[in-house]
């Protein structure tokens, strides 16, 4: 345990997510508490359908929340404009960029939009930020290649370059690790992770990968269709709540390896 | 991110064939006129001939401008919707602007033998038919602003653009249905598209929007760049959708709408140009991409009216078709060449 107090910078109390309209609201998720300090890995896993993404997306300002507060580096969420809200927080959605005719250097440059000009010209400060996160994500030798010539691993890298760019103290990412092979899985968790600790950005993904993540995230959010809790990975497999995830009729938890097993 | 310089060769060759065509343009037609004599014209020393002075100064001149603001304009409003919808199909009439001019201009002429002879002098004149096709696209644009404000999914105004679309061309359909053969043919005259017979009264006019049109597509590039990646990574990077939905719309409505109402309904140069563009300018900068639409519009649409002239023949051939026959063959050529369509 760390004896000096962290900054808190992303934090929710009684967070109700869902979809409104204006006759009726349908809550996803309720009662969401967390608190993540600067500097820290958080995986968020659930299973499908049970708002993980509707979390996210409503912790990124896309859509409103049903009820509650989330406080960004000790404002309201509500308070920030688009504008500053870019300032603080990028994100890495699972769906591709539009565009396919996007060059790799372009995509990551527009991460800088919001410090450029009414123009997008590109200044020193910028070059330098876009040169560094092409080099933190070992994407330089592709920058100049259009963006439907990468494979799958090689895009997710290029978006994350993309955030880095943007240099924002929080990154939220969106099942980063899907459509990748077991090693471009790890890699990119581990790539999330030395960015944790070499640059203190604070960083917040959702998976299904839920062993890697018991292994490098510093706290875990598991979303259960009851409740939502945070806490480090050890404390949450003590508590057993990852055996909470899933139905239990095909697949078991187990505490010792950390990892879900088929009932034979 | 690539910028305007990095193209400065591609720039400079454009610039240098658009001047060449320009001439060649004003030079040809039921008359040649030989260039040195439109220099010298030009240079207000007056030409060998009175009636070419006229021509040049009265007709040409004016038609060659309208030309050129009528392509790159188009190509313009094409490029923003291609980007706006993210669709490669999309053109400057998708919001349905083109069939809201016809419908006005439908209503005028089809629609006189109603009101009876009071408005059918009115269709005499050149600038009633103006009015009118600015008046229809005027109130569809408004139509699908009104939208704007109310619906988030941008998915959903071009769905609701081609239904304002198919609506009005309904109507003209009835309209047309019960017209008589003269008024058909004067509609269908309209609808072939013309850049002649403009006044310079009409090309200030045309000129004016089409600059409000062009500051208002400069000032939205940087978005229009945010929006490659999708509404969602853009709002991320701080856009505020709604507001820059609106003034792309906006500028589309504003250029398409005019250079409609001016020359009639242009088909095709508006989804093509950008196409084409994206063939040779290796980049999805819109810094880069909105000068060269720009130019290469104006370009084709040069071309396309020399073509129609038909040098040294009596006829001219209506323009709508000819922008069409020239540039589809060379659209479909690229894309077997490169098989490849990004936006």
């Amino acid at each position: 345990m760390d004896l000096e107090e962290k900054k808190i910078i992303l934090q929710t109390t009684a967070l109700s997510v869902g979809y409104a309209n204006r006759k009726a609201e349908s809550k996803i998720a309720e009662d969401i508490n967390f608190s993540i300090a600067k500097g820290e890995l958080v995986g968020l896993v659930g299973a499908n359908g049970i708002g993980k993404s509707t979390l996210l997306r409503t912790l990124t300002g896309m859509q409103t929340p049903l009820n509650g507060q989330i406080i960004i580096n000790g404002k309201n969420l509500k308070e920030y404009s688009p504008f500053q809200l870019a300032t603080q927080l990028s994100v890495v959605l699972t769906e591709a960029p539009a565009s396919k005719n996007l060059s790799v250097l372009e995509m990551v440059s527009l991460g800088r939009q919001p410090y450029t000009n009414w123009m997008g010209g590109i200044a020193d400060d910028d070059k330098k930020a876009i040169n560094w996160a092409l080099q933190a994500t070992e994407t330089q030798a592709l920058a100049p290649r259009k963006c439907f010539e990468l494979s799958d691993g090689q895009m997710q890298r290029v978006a994350i370059a993309r955030a880095l760019a943007q240099d924002t103290p929080i990154i939220i990412l969106d099942e980063p690790t899907t459509h990748l092979d077991i090693y471009h899985r790890a890699y990119i968790l581990k790539l999330l992770k030395s960015l944790t600790s070499s640059t203190q950005k604070t960083i917040l993904f959702s998976t299904h990968e839920i062993d890697l993540a018991i292994q490098l995230a510093d706290k875990m959010l598991v979303m259960t269709s009851e409740k939502t809790f945070f806490d480090s990975p050890c404390k949450l497999i003590e508590a057993d709540h990852f055996a909470a995830l899933f139905p239990k009729d095909i697949i078991d938890f187990d505490a010792a390896t950390g990892r879900f097993t088929i009932r034979k | 991110m690539q910028t305007p310089h990095t193209f400065r060769l591609h720039f400079i060759v454009l610039f240098v064939v658009l001047f060449v065509l320009f001439f060649i343009n004003l030079s040809v037609g039921s008359v040649s006129i030989p260039l040195n004599e439109i220099f010298s014209i030009f240079l207000g020393k007056g030409a060998s001939k009175e009636t070419w002075h006229f021509i040049i100064l009265q007709y040409r001149l004016p038609k060659a401008i309208t030309a050129m603001l009528a392509g790159g304009g188009l190509a313009i409003s094409g490029l923003l919707m291609q980007t706006l919808f993210r669709n490669p199909l999309a053109g400057p009439f998708v919001l349905g602007l083109s069939s809201g001019a016809s419908l006005g201009v439908a209503i005028l002429i089809l629609g006189a033998s109603a009101f009876g002879g009071f408005f059918g002098t009115l269709i005499l004149s050149q600038w009633s038919l103006v009015i009118a096709s600015a008046m229809g696209s005027f109130l569809v644009l408004l139509a699908v602003l009104a939208v704007t404000f109310r619906i988030k999914d941008t998915m959903a105004i071009l769905i609701i653009g081609l239904m304002f679309g198919s609506v009005t061309t309904a109507v003209v359909s009835v309209l047309s249905y019960f017209s008589d053969a003269e008024q058909l043919q004067q509609y269908i005259f309209w609808s072939f598209g013309s850049l002649g017979n403009q006044s310079w009264q009409g090309v200030l006019i045309l000129g004016i929007s089409f600059l409000v049109g062009l500051i208002l597509s400069v000032f939205s590039s940087k978005s229009l760049n945010a929006l490659l990646l999708g509404e969602n990574y853009a709002k991320s990077m701080g856009l505020r959708i709604k507001r820059t939905t609106f003034i792309i719309i906006l500028a589309t409505s504003i250029l398409a709408g005019s250079i409609t109402a001016f020359v009639g309904p242009i088909a095709f140069v508006g989804l093509a140009v950008p196409h084409l563009v994206r063939q040779f300018y290796k980049t999805a900068n819109h810094f880069v991409l909105l000068p060269a639409v720009l130019i290469c519009g104006s370009l084709l649409m040069l071309v396309c009216d020399t073509v129609a002239q038909l040098p040294l023949s009596e006829f001219t051939l209506p323009i709508n078709a000819i922008t069409s026959l020239v540039g589809a063959p060379v659209v479909i050529w690229l894309l077997v060449r490169k098989r490849k369509l990004f936006f």
